[in-house]
């Protein structure tokens, strides 16, 4: 017997248990708080109202979809860029130092801070394309801040699928395409779906590059084009949040719940979609 | 043997990096017989087989010298069309590696990327390639089922059936049998004999049983070198160098 193994082993699932409850006593805390203040609040009416000084009449809606525009524009920009990359930079790229240097490059752009792509947003797409403090600004400014999470997931995903499927195709006098599009892609794309939508739930989140590029607006109308101005829920919820008046701060709360939901249904997708996929190849 | 040659190798040698893998291999195979390649491991047998169908080139760092005539063509030669040489010349891996895909179109994948879209040709090929690697009565009725859900005995008779949907001359198997159990590895050893009918078959082993039961003629690699090629009853018989009769008798290898 080694004295005192079992005490260790004991504190440890005692420590590491601790260390579960605190990081979902968080989350709880936080749903708490937010359905307590916000379920009242949350309606249809607020679901279907545009903003207004008057918080009984205030409502979402505009955030709400304009929110759908951005992450959809995003998805529409980032999806096909990001997994041709992907695919590039593991299929196709030789192994040089031009490569390496793209893939460091790469990695250190999945860190840069989300303000930074804001201001880009501004100085590239806003000035310099001159389009304005438009839903497809800020859709551009979101894909190059959620590319290199796209990108490396994908690289990822395709690394994954079996040296042996690739090799078997090639013996069957498939081009790279073909393994490529036939193989690789079938069997990676529930890792790269994954990876997007996570990436675009992380850009529904995200306020501040928003914040520079739709700037703290009021905005009282619904976008129906991608070149109308527009905010974003994290904003709005953000302009409530900061309102004196008290009433608005629940509206903040029933805000926070919305796009709760929208983030827990986009990961709902992609864990059905892991499962699915999943299940089909096996 | 002069006029029924299928394949003729002349001075191969291949390099991954700074190694040197096989060193002035020559030698000349003949239509619809099997052969042998033995050897132990890390000898060079996989790499002289990948040669055959120029699968070595997808490794990065390799280099090939020397001629691989095929039918009087050498396959090393620019104008060679890389797709249909390994259209002609089939391969089958030591660890069986069906496609995530259904039986189906495992089977129909080489087809279609060859160009055949017509569902009953594939249809036709399907069944044919399955019936020529005895798997047919064993998986006609779940043709749309995961090829992952067959046994490694069926998974690997679907790799060669799926070699065999393009009509290749030549089929090139790397240890088939390596990872089956001993009546999944009879089966596939009938299929070989059976196969020779109609292609030229270049097995790899390491299993001296399995080289002397099913190859017409047998060549013996060591580090790299061909040390002795000839048919296989005088091999065994016979053995003309000292080497290739130490590793026959069991004492390395």
């Amino acid at each position: 017997m080694i004295p005192g193994r079992k005490v260790k082993e004991h504190a440890l699932f005692i420590i590491c248990s601790i260390a579960t409850l605190l990081s979902i006593a968080g989350l709880i805390i936080l749903l708490l708080d937010a359905f307590a203040d916000g379920l009242p609040w949350l309606d249809f009416q607020f679901l279907n109202s545009l903003p207004s000084h008057y918080p009984d009449k205030a409502g979402i809606k505009a955030a709400l979809i304009g929110s759908v525009w951005i992450v959809g524009l995003t998805a529409l920009f980032s999806f096909p860029i990001g997994v041709a990359a992907a695919l590039y930079l593991e299929e196709y790229a030789p192994r040089n130092w031009f490569t390496s240097f793209i893939n460091v490059n790469i990695a250190n752009l999945a860190g840069v801070p989300s303000i930074v792509y804001g201001l880009l947003g501004i100085g590239l797409f806003v000035e310099s394309l001159t389009l304005g403090r438009s839903i497809l600004a800020g859709a551009l400014t979101m894909t190059l801040l959620i590319l290199p999470i796209i990108i490396v997931a994908s690289r990822e995903a395709i690394r994954s699928v079996p040296k042996a499927y690739r090799e078997g195709a090639y013996a069957l006098g498939a081009t790279r395409w073909q393994v490529t599009r036939e193989i690789v892609l079938p069997s990676a794309l529930p890792g790269i779906l994954t990876g997007t939508i996570l990436a675009l739930s992380r850009a529904i989140g995200e306020a501040a590059p928003m914040i520079t590029i739709a700037a703290l607006a009021y905005i009282n109308f619904v976008p129906t084009s991608p070149f109308d101005r527009f905010t974003v829920m994290p904003i709005q919820i953000y302009n409530w949040v900061s309102n004196p008046i008290r009433e608005f701060h629940h509206l903040a709360a029933a805000g926070i719940i919305v796009l709760l939901g929208v983030l827990l249904s986009m990961n709902s997708i992609a864990i059905y979609i892991r499962y699915r996929y999943q299940k089909r190849v096996r | 043997m002069i006029g029924n040659v299928k394949i003729d190798v002349r001075d191969l040698n291949v390099w991954f990096g700074q190694n040197h893998v096989l060193k002035d291999i020559t030698l000349k195979i003949k239509r619809n017989t099997v052969t042998a390649v033995m050897g132990p491991s890390g000898c060079g047998k996989t790499t002289f087989i990948r040669a055959l169908n120029r699968m070595n080139e997808l490794i990065e760092g390799s280099r090939t010298t020397g001629e691989i005539y095929i039918d009087g063509k050498n396959i090393y030669d620019k104008e060679t069309d890389v797709y249909e040489l390994r259209k002609k010349v089939g391969m089958v891996f030591q660890k069986p590696n069906p496609f995530p895909k259904s039986i189906f179109d495992n089977i129909a994948f080489a087809p279609r990327i060859h160009g055949i879209t017509d569902p009953k040709t594939l249809q036709e090929i399907v069944e044919r390639s399955l019936k020529e690697a005895a798997l047919w009565n064993e998986v006609k009725d779940r043709l749309k089922d995961s090829a992952l859900d067959l046994s490694g005995g069926q998974q690997q008779r679907l790799c060669i059936a799926r070699a065999l949907a393009i009509k290749p001359e030549i089929l090139l198997l790397d240890e088939p049998c390596s990872a089956l159990d001993p009546s999944a590895t009879a089966k596939v050893e009938t299929l070989i004999r059976k196969l020779a009918e109609n292609y030229t078959v270049i097995i790899v082993t390491h299993n001296m049983q399995q080289a002397a039961r099913v190859s017409d003629y047998a060549a013996f690699l060591y580090a790299g070198k061909l040390i002795e090629y000839g048919g296989t009853r005088q091999i065994f018989e016979n053995p003309q160098n000292v080497l290739t009769e130490k590793y026959i008798t069991g004492k390395f290898g």
